[in-house]
């Protein structure tokens, strides 16, 4: 502790796990706006990475409110967000905009792309495993090309609902934070906008590095023109969220209100591992200088050649440290937030636990949680289109590998 | 004769008058009593209050009677993490640096000033829960458990808060924390079970130098009304338009 804090700051509010809160919306919403781009903005390139983004979006938004179940101080009485919100607050809308998000985008988006899928496995096998995916078609067997094509248009319209819901997932979750007037380092109207571009930034470094270890673990070639195109993607999502994080940095300094001051000892100090050094430095400016050289970002094929193989070998490392760098973004924001007093005098310090219900080990054991759920999705819903033999459709034209 | 009796008529009407001058605190804290209690003959009706407190900086000794007997009054734990109200103590140097402690609230008194000759000025700050009329804490607050009173006062339902903290987060002037054995959001309630009785605030009751007075805000001849016509009034952190009703007379500028 240093300077004066209000005596009833001594104890931090929102812990470890409300770090992982935003950090898991945010990968949601970066997955599927990943899979909007193959969907509605027709880039055929990344096709291959279609059905894997839409499930890890699935995996990792079904975990998403468990950090916050775990953090209430009574969380058996959550559902009275349900029965009785306070339309004014913003955290109210949480379970509307989740319930949305999740039942009328993401599993409709899903279970129209994959029913032909379930029809299919349904007929292929016996027993439970036969009545389990009978189950899943929800009755609809009709795989005729008349409602085949209703499939794939449904579920256009429905990704073209879910980009906006997408935005409106984890825009609003930085609402939830920019909208805290009491508190200067949240309360800025930037936030949500921020808050979306580093969702974009993560999860599509989620999926790519999530493509290239499943296609390796499964012994096939990595499709390089798919990688290339998620990679340029990556790099104008990241030069687009540098810049917003860039303006809100100037704009505070620029200012310069009251709090800049406390502020300011608090980056050179607390935060200046997690900000200057894992944010800035590893989680951006290393990552973007690798990305504008190497990925097709600023110049097709990038300004220096190198193998495929050593490419993807960047690409990876790139996309590992934006994930280490958008993490420490949602640290700096949630902890940052608590680390200086609002009476501007002082600063405190946040203790991690190491075990415990907010500990390192239940962060940890959430952070695993959605890569188990991906794992028995992908058993159940395989989203290998190189694998037509036995799920998906045909590979797309374009996916030829390079 | 006659004239010397007229005289010391006049002297002792003089005299009643000085009394009563003198006298004013002792009849205004008879009033505040008498006032508050007049409500208690019959329903309490909170449609016929509005309440806030004045805080009389220049009147604080710092003695923390107030932060003792809130502890007590309202089962507040004692650990020095949890206050509904406390004192601060400010040292303004004569090089502007300014140092504010809180050690314990003020509960355990505060430390010996060192480097006597640079100060500038020394004051006490008692802080509470500004029962903003504008409650951010009861805009944020996803259930509907914290609430704005009729009469002004900003409450938590212990029975229906959900311990999400957003109140905490929301408050700007740190007057809330999570009960360590409720789970709960909790903050001073104005001793509301207090209030339907006719009584005052614990924290009212036993300042020595009445440098707190509470009462009504809109109603025009009580003693908050009073405090405030003859005072220059400040609230903390006008800028966020919380609206607080905790009105602070003598507060210096670096009060945050």
């Amino acid at each position: 502790m240093q300077g004066y804090i209000y005596p009833n700051e001594y104890e931090l509010q929102w812990s470890l796990l409300i770090v992982l809160y935003p950090y898991i919306t945010g990968l949601v919403a970066g997955a599927f706006i990943l899979a909007s781009l193959e969907r509605v903005f027709n880039v055929k390139e990344v096709q291959p990475t279609y059905r894997l983004a839409l499930l890890t979006a699935l995996a990792f938004l079904l975990v998403a409110p468990l950090p916050l179940q775990f953090h209430l101080g009574h969380p058996e009485r959550s559902f009275e967000i349900f029965m009785t919100p306070n339309k004014r607050s913003a955290m109210a809308m949480f379970g509307f905009v989740y319930a949305w998000y999740l039942a009328v985008v993401l599993l409709l988006e899903i279970w129209f792309d994959f029913r032909r899928d379930f029809v299919r496995f349904a007929r292929e096998s016996h027993g439970l495993r036969r009545w389990f995916y009978y189950a899943l078609t929800l009755g609809a067997t009709d795989v005729s090309p008349r409602a085949i094509h209703f499939d794939e248009s449904a579920g256009r319209w429905i990704t073209i609902i879910g980009i906006p819901s997408a935005f409106l997932l984890h825009g609003y979750v930085g609402f939830i934070f920019g909208s805290v007037k009491a508190n200067p380092w949240w309360s800025s109207v930037l936030m949500p906008v921020v808050f979306l571009f580093s969702a974009t930034v993560s999860g599509i470094a989620l999926v790519l590095v999530l493509y290239m270890l499943t296609t390796m673990g499964r012994w096939k070639k990595i499709d390089m023109v798919c990688l290339n195109k998620l990679a340029q993607f990556l790099f104008y999502a990241l030069i687009v969220d540098f810049s917003l994080e860039a303006l809100d940095f100037i704009h505070r300094l620029y200012e310069a209100e009251e709090s800049i001051t406390i502020l300011s000892q608090m980056v050179e100090s607390r935060l200046f591992v997690s900000l200057i050094v894992l944010q800035l430095l590893f989680g951006t400016l290393i990552p973007l200088t690798l990305l504008t050289l190497f990925s097709s970002g600023l110049r097709k094929g990038g300004f220096i050649r190198i193998s495929p193989e050593l490419k993807q070998l960047v690409f990876l490392v790139s996309a590992v440290l934006i994930q280490i760098g958008i993490f420490s973004i949602r640290w700096n924001v949630v902890i940052g937030g608590q680390l200086f007093s609002k009476s501007l005098r002082g600063l405190t310090v946040y203790k991690v636990q190491l075990l415990g219900l907010e500990g390192v080990g239940m962060t940890l054991a959430l952070l695993a949680l959605p890569f188990l759920i991906l794992w028995v999705l992908v058993k159940i819903m395989p989203p290998w289109p190189d694998e037509p033999g036995e799920s998906g459709p045909a590979p797309a034209e374009g996916a030829a590998t390079a | 004769m006659s004239d010397q009796g007229m005289d010391r008529r006049a002297f002792m009407g003089d005299l009643v008058a000085a009394c009563l001058a003198a006298g004013g605190p002792v009849l205004l804290g008879m009033v505040r009593v008498a006032e508050a209690q007049g409500t208690a003959s019959g329903e309490y009706d909170p449609t016929e209050h509005y309440y806030g407190i004045g805080i009389d900086v220049a009147k604080c000794i710092g003695c923390a009677r107030c932060v003792a007997a809130c502890k007590a009054e309202n089962d507040v734990p004692m650990e020095p993490y949890y206050f509904n109200t406390w004192i601060e103590r400010y040292i303004l140097r004569t090089d502007g640096e300014v140092e504010v402690t809180s050690p314990n609230g003020g509960l355990d008194g505060f430390p010996p000033i060192e480097g006597e000759g640079q100060i500038l000025r020394t004051f006490f700050v008692p802080k509470l829960c500004n029962h903003c009329a504008n409650p951010p804490c009861v805009q944020v607050c996803p259930v509907g458990a914290t609430f704005s009173t009729r009469d002004g006062v900003v409450l938590v339902d212990e029975s229906y808060c959900i311990g999400c903290r957003y109140c905490i987060q929301a408050c700007p002037y740190g007057a809330r924390y999570m009960h360590p054995e409720k789970h709960v959001a909790s903050k001073c309630t104005f001793c509301y079970h207090r209030l339907v009785k006719g009584l005052v605030p614990a924290c009212v009751e036993v300042c020595p130098t009445s440098a707190r007075v509470f009462g009504e805000v809109e109603k025009r001849a009580t003693p908050l009304a009073r405090f405030m016509r003859f005072n220059d009034i400040q609230v903390l952190k006008p800028n966020l338009n919380t609206r607080p009703k905790a009105y602070y007379a003598n507060l210096d500028g670096e009060v945050r």
